[in-house]
């Protein structure tokens, strides 16, 4: 580094990489120092080096990390942040007088590199620091951050720049994502692919303590699906008791709540235990993050918000509870632990059910092997470009040609065809319709010295309010209502305090007097008023009757389900296993088949009356319930009347009128075509044209891309009436303009996101040919599993019809009776 | 979960049904005429061979992008000219009333295409065009065929934009684009509606851009003292949702 290499530092937690990565930038600094109280020289001397980190927190964190050895070695090294709650003044005077470090987050430095100055601010920058890329890379914050740092390259030839990451499987594509890849060709000879590889030096920190890892194994016989591990609880509990400061980590906001209510109501030695996810107030966060810096709290049990980087407090032990999901997420999760690397970080996985034993011992396995998940690479979002371009023409007049090379300097972005670049510039020139509606009004023009530039001050400032990648759902507050005495049901609109937020789209499908946990209560749902929800307390001992709500439920990882099959179908490993899995394998030995390592079990059997199919891909609940969809359809086409179907994280089950079983004994190619591939062509195009989730990934593309603006928060209660429906854009879009930029930026996100169609596309591919049918008399205890999920889960937006044609039933029903 | 085949029909399945379905839409009595509520979201009364929509808002789409810098797709004005093409085609009326806020602005009828122009002089042939004025577009659809009227009365109904509290039995009106939610199950509809009391009518917006107002909004509240009963526009058909089934946004 000191050469001025680019570089790849990839060590495990706790090895201090993040002050290896400010080292260079450090002693460079501190060889050519300022002299002291002369702010001119420092002018003279300009921004050095510019540190980027996914949160806000943790570059305020790391700035005071770097300020103490600062002072201590009495160097004259100015370090500043810049976040959004950098007051104005003191932005205007970092671009002004700039300090020898800044850290900031990605938004702020797009925001930066599009502003007018940012040629000269950036001109002598030496050092760019990326911390944590490994978790950047794999969203659309990275595909921004790549072309940021394309500019930053480009303004300044001799950058060197330092990733930091956690260890991964495969470096190299974050070693490309580090430097410029060679510049492509000229435009003509472009044919979408061809630009070099170029990979910044790797530097792998080996070793620090193997972690003291274990599942928790409480004796109890678990169930065969559910997430609560509610057995769990005491153990835990007693965890809690024995050690200074444990993170319990769980894996959605219900498990947050669930088991926050839970450790309390156990809490007899009044444990400070307390909850922080992301719909809590920001307030009330903020206080539990200073109670546990402080080391005022023995407990923290919280979702993915704490996953990252942050050293709050002196944490000695991470429970974590259900399926890890992941490897390298349970090994970040497990860092969290005493981050000091000579020391072992001690770690409790527990598991809620069954499956989750086995996903758990994967992992075990998997952190033992030090193997980890490798994330896919990713192709840049078409909507982040668009936006990044808009920013670019209100930093100064670009050059189509020019633009093209740097964006394609841009490891996500190497690929990127000319024609895809130029549909790029004309979206966000004019919209990119097919009907050239809007030439007059155009926000970026192409002037008579062939420049681009962007049309007047108010689009550069609509261009600042709507940087970003993060498209937050619209959400209410949850206000506490107070009852009236003595007026049981009665409540006051006004005056209790606000707990925090729900999505609209969960508070939307409320009706009053449902019950739901947030906030670590139980609520019962009163109504909406303008903007808020209200809410009051349950009565003691109440079930909450709504079972879930949007929150974050990432489905099993690729790597880690590849290890779950193999672990199933390898009868010799199965005496690292509870005796109640291997005996539950055993027992679907017996009465049907296991699942292979490759192929894929489908079984059938009748029930009451209906006849089920399952099948066990292992792909994850997101593919699985893309496939249950396909599938259906495909059932009715062949008049096979199914009336539903589940899903969880390794199965599908389908239930129909007809006998299935008998129709794929009688017709041998029935069940080989029922998995063919094609079901991702037509009958997928149809699904997503109607899908609810189509529409919110649409949406998200569209504000990311500048068609919508962003809401903020205050703005919701007008936002309705000002703001258009993108639902409504879609339907007219999709009509018109089938092949419109936007709708193929959502498009190529669904095949990954929401509807993981890329992976349930790797799947069916995978099982051609290897398709098992085993027809049973009955229910086999694999598909068990699976047949406990129903009814459990729901997917939005199907279905309309019914749900109206039972309201109407209601009004007949009245008017009858 | 619920089977997804029974909402996500084919689109030419959907039409078909469509068509079939709305051939018994629900049928309603006001002031003595009986009103059929199509599903397309537009009036039919068979009897005067009358078709009324309401707040087309045509030219929406680039009232955004001239104001705000805000690119719509350009296609709101077709999409909507063409569902009121097809309900023209299948009910072949003798008079179309369209019921205000026929444009988003007063300068949309300039910048409406030239397709689009032709479209709606297409439409206009051969038949009365009333163009009822709105509040969006007061007194300013020029050069757009048709006449125009502040209100019209036809046998025992009063057609006119804006709903007024003390209107005499038999007022259609639309302006507040009625929308209806239904919440069961910890599951959410939301569609436009047409609302009634069997006093008067309010009609769903009809542009493929138009917003919706929730039914339960206290503006209607005074329009409706005795409660009233919306007819939702699902997928395959017109749905009579009453009051008390219908939840706040």
């Amino acid at each position: 580094m000191r050469a001025g290499r680019s570089a790849l530092l990839v060590a495990p937690t706790g090895a201090g990489k993040t002050l290896a990565g400010f080292l260079p930038s450090l002693t460079a600094l501190a060889e050519h120092p300022a002299s002291a109280g002369r702010p001119a020289s420092v002018k003279a001397r300009g921004l050095h080096t510019l540190y980027i980190s996914p949160l806000k927190a943790l570059a305020v964190d790391i700035a005071r990390n770097l300020e103490a050895p600062i002072a201590e070695m009495r160097l004259s090294i100015r370090v500043e942040t810049r976040t959004g709650d950098t007051p104005s003044h003191k932005r205007t005077r970092q671009i002004a007088r700039p300090p020898d470090i800044l850290l900031t987050t990605p938004e702020q430095l797009a925001l930066l590199i599009a502003h007018r100055e940012a040629a000269d601010l950036f001109a002598g920058l030496s050092c760019v620091v990326l911390d944590e890329l490994h978790a950047l890379v794999t969203s659309k914050r990275g595909d921004l951050l790549s072309l940021a740092l394309a500019r930053l390259h480009r303004l300044s030839p001799g950058l060197t720049a330092i990733g930091l990451s956690a260890t991964v499987r495969e470096p190299d594509e974050l070693r490309r994502y580090l430097v410029p890849q060679q510049p492509a060709p000229p435009p003509s000879l472009v044919e979408g692919s061809g630009s070099g590889v170029a990979m910044a030096d790797l530097v792998v920190v080996r070793g620090g303590a193997a972690p003291d890892l274990h599942m928790l194994d409480t004796g109890l016989t678990l169930p065969l699906a559910g997430h609560t591990a509610w057995q769990a609880m005491p153990a835990i509990y007693d965890l809690i008791g024995r050690h200074r400061t444990v993170l319990v980590f769980v894996n959605t906001r219900l498990q947050a709540e669930y088991t926050f209510q839970e450790l309390w109501r156990i809490n007899d030695a009044n444990y400070p235990i307390a909850l922080h996810h992301g719909s809590l107030d920001a307030t009330q966060r903020r206080r539990v993050e200073a109670a546990m810096a402080a080391g005022q709290l023995r407990a923290i049990v919280c979702t993915a918000t704490l996953d990252l980087g942050i050293d709050w407090g002196d944490v000695d032990l991470v429970v974590n509870i259900g399926a890890p999901k992941g490897a390298s997420r349970i090994m970040q999760r497990i860092g969290r632990a005493n981050h000091r690397m000579d020391e072992p970080s001690k770690a409790y996985l527990v598991p809620a059910n069954r499956f989750e034993m086995l996903e758990c011992q994967a992992a075990l396995d998997a952190v033992e092997a030090a193997a980890q998940d490798t994330p896919d690479a990713r192709l840049g979002a078409p909507d982040v470009l668009a936006q990044h371009v808009l920013g670019m023409a209100c930093a100064d007049a670009f050059d189509a040609n020019l633009l093209y090379n740097e964006i394609v300097s841009a490891a996500p972005y190497a690929t990127l065809s000319w024609e895809d670049f130029e549909a790029v510039v004309d979206y966000v020139a004019t919209g990119g319709y097919a009907l050239r509606a809007y030439e007059r009004f155009a926000k970026i023009l192409r002037g008579p010295d062939g420049l681009w530039r962007v049309r007047d001050a108010r689009i550069a400032q609509q261009y600042r309010m709507n940087v970003g990648t993060i498209v937050e759902s619209a959400k209410v507050k949850v206000r506490l209502a107070r009852g009236v005495r003595g007026k049981p049901g009665a409540i006051l609109p006004k005056g209790g305090r606000v707990l925090g937020e729900i999505e609209e789209d969960f508070a939307d499908t409320l009706t009053p007097g449902d019950t739901f946990l947030f906030a670590g209560e139980v609520l019962r749902f009163e109504g909406l008023s303008e903007d808020e929800a209200l809410a009051t307390r349950a009565g003691p001992g109440t079930d909450p009757a709504i079972p879930s709500y949007a929150g974050a439920k990432f489905p099993i990882s690729t790597f880690l389900a590849a290890r779950v099959r193999a672990l199933i179908a390898d009868p010799f490993e199965w005496d690292r296993l509870p005796r109640q899995v291997s005996d539950y394998l055993l027992q679907q030995r017996t009465r049907s088949v296991l699942p292979g390592p490759t192929g894929l079990l489908v079984e059938t059997f009748p029930r009451a009356g209906r006849y089920y199919l399952t099948a066990f891909p292992f792909e994850g609940r997101l593919a699985h319930q893309t496939l249950g969809m396909l599938l259906t359809r495909r059932l009715e086409r062949e008049r096979m009347r199914p009336l539903g179907f589940a899903a969880n994280d390794y199965g599908i089950a389908i239930w129909l009128t007809r006998d299935v079983g008998e129709r794929i004994g009688r017709e041998p190619d029935f069940l080989e075509a029922l998995f063919a591939e094609d079901m991702l062509g037509d009958d997928l195009e149809a699904w997503l044209d109607e899908s609810a989730m189509m529409k919110r990934t649409f949406r998200q593309c569209a504000v990311i891309a500048g068609l919508i603006e962003r809401r903020y928060p205050g703005q919701a209660k007008t936002g309705r009436q000002v703001t258009i429906s993108t639902d409504l854009v879609y339907d007219v879009l999709r009509k018109h303009q089938p092949d419109h930029l936007l709708l193929k930026a959502a498009r190529q996100d669904a095949a990954t996101g929401l509807l993981d169609v890329k992976r349930l596309g790797m799947m069916l591919r995978r099982i051609q040919g290897r398709i098992i049918h085993k027809a049973l008399d009955r229910v086999s205890p694999l598909s068990v599993s699976v047949m406990l999920e129903i009814g459990r889960e729901r997917v939005y937006g199907e279905g309309a019809d019914e749900i109206l044609a039972e309201a109407e039933a209601q009004l007949l029903e009245e008017a009858l009776g | 979960m619920k089977p997804p085949f029974q909402n996500s029909e084919d689109a030419v399945l959907a039409l078909g049904q469509r068509l079939e379905k709305t051939t018994r839409a629900p049928g309603l009595t006001l002031a003595g005429e009986t009103l059929a509520l199509d599903l397309c979201g537009g009036l039919w009364l068979g009897a005067h061979r009358t078709l009324i929509v309401s707040d087309l808002h045509l030219e929406k789409g680039s009232a955004f992008a001239a104001r705000s810098g805000q690119f719509l797709p350009p296609y709101d004005t077709r999409e909507t000219l063409a569902c009121l093409h097809e309900m023209v085609v299948r009910l072949d009326p003798a008079r179309v009333v369209a019921l205000g806020d026929s444009f988003h602005d007063a300068r949309g009828p300039e910048r409406m295409e030239p397709g689009d122009r032709a479209m709606v002089a297409a439409l206009q042939e051969g038949r009365d065009w009333v163009w009822i004025s709105g509040n969006h577009d007061h007194a300013v659809t020029e050069g757009v065929g048709g006449r125009y009227a502040e209100t019209l009365a036809l046998g025992g109904l009063t057609l006119r934009h804006e709903p007024t509290a003390d209107a005499p039995e038999g007022e259609v009106a639309g302006h507040l684009h009625p929308c209806g939610k239904v919440a069961m199950r910890g599951r959410a509809v939301r569609r436009r509606c047409f609302v009634t009391d069997g006093k008067r009518l309010i009609m769903p917006a009809f542009g493929a851009y138009a917003g919706g107002l929730n039914v339960r909004n206290p503006v209607f509240e005074p329009l409706f003292p005795a409660g009233f009963t919306a007819h939702l526009l699902g997928d395959g058909r017109v749905f009579a949702i009453g009051k008390a089934m219908l939840s706040k946004d």
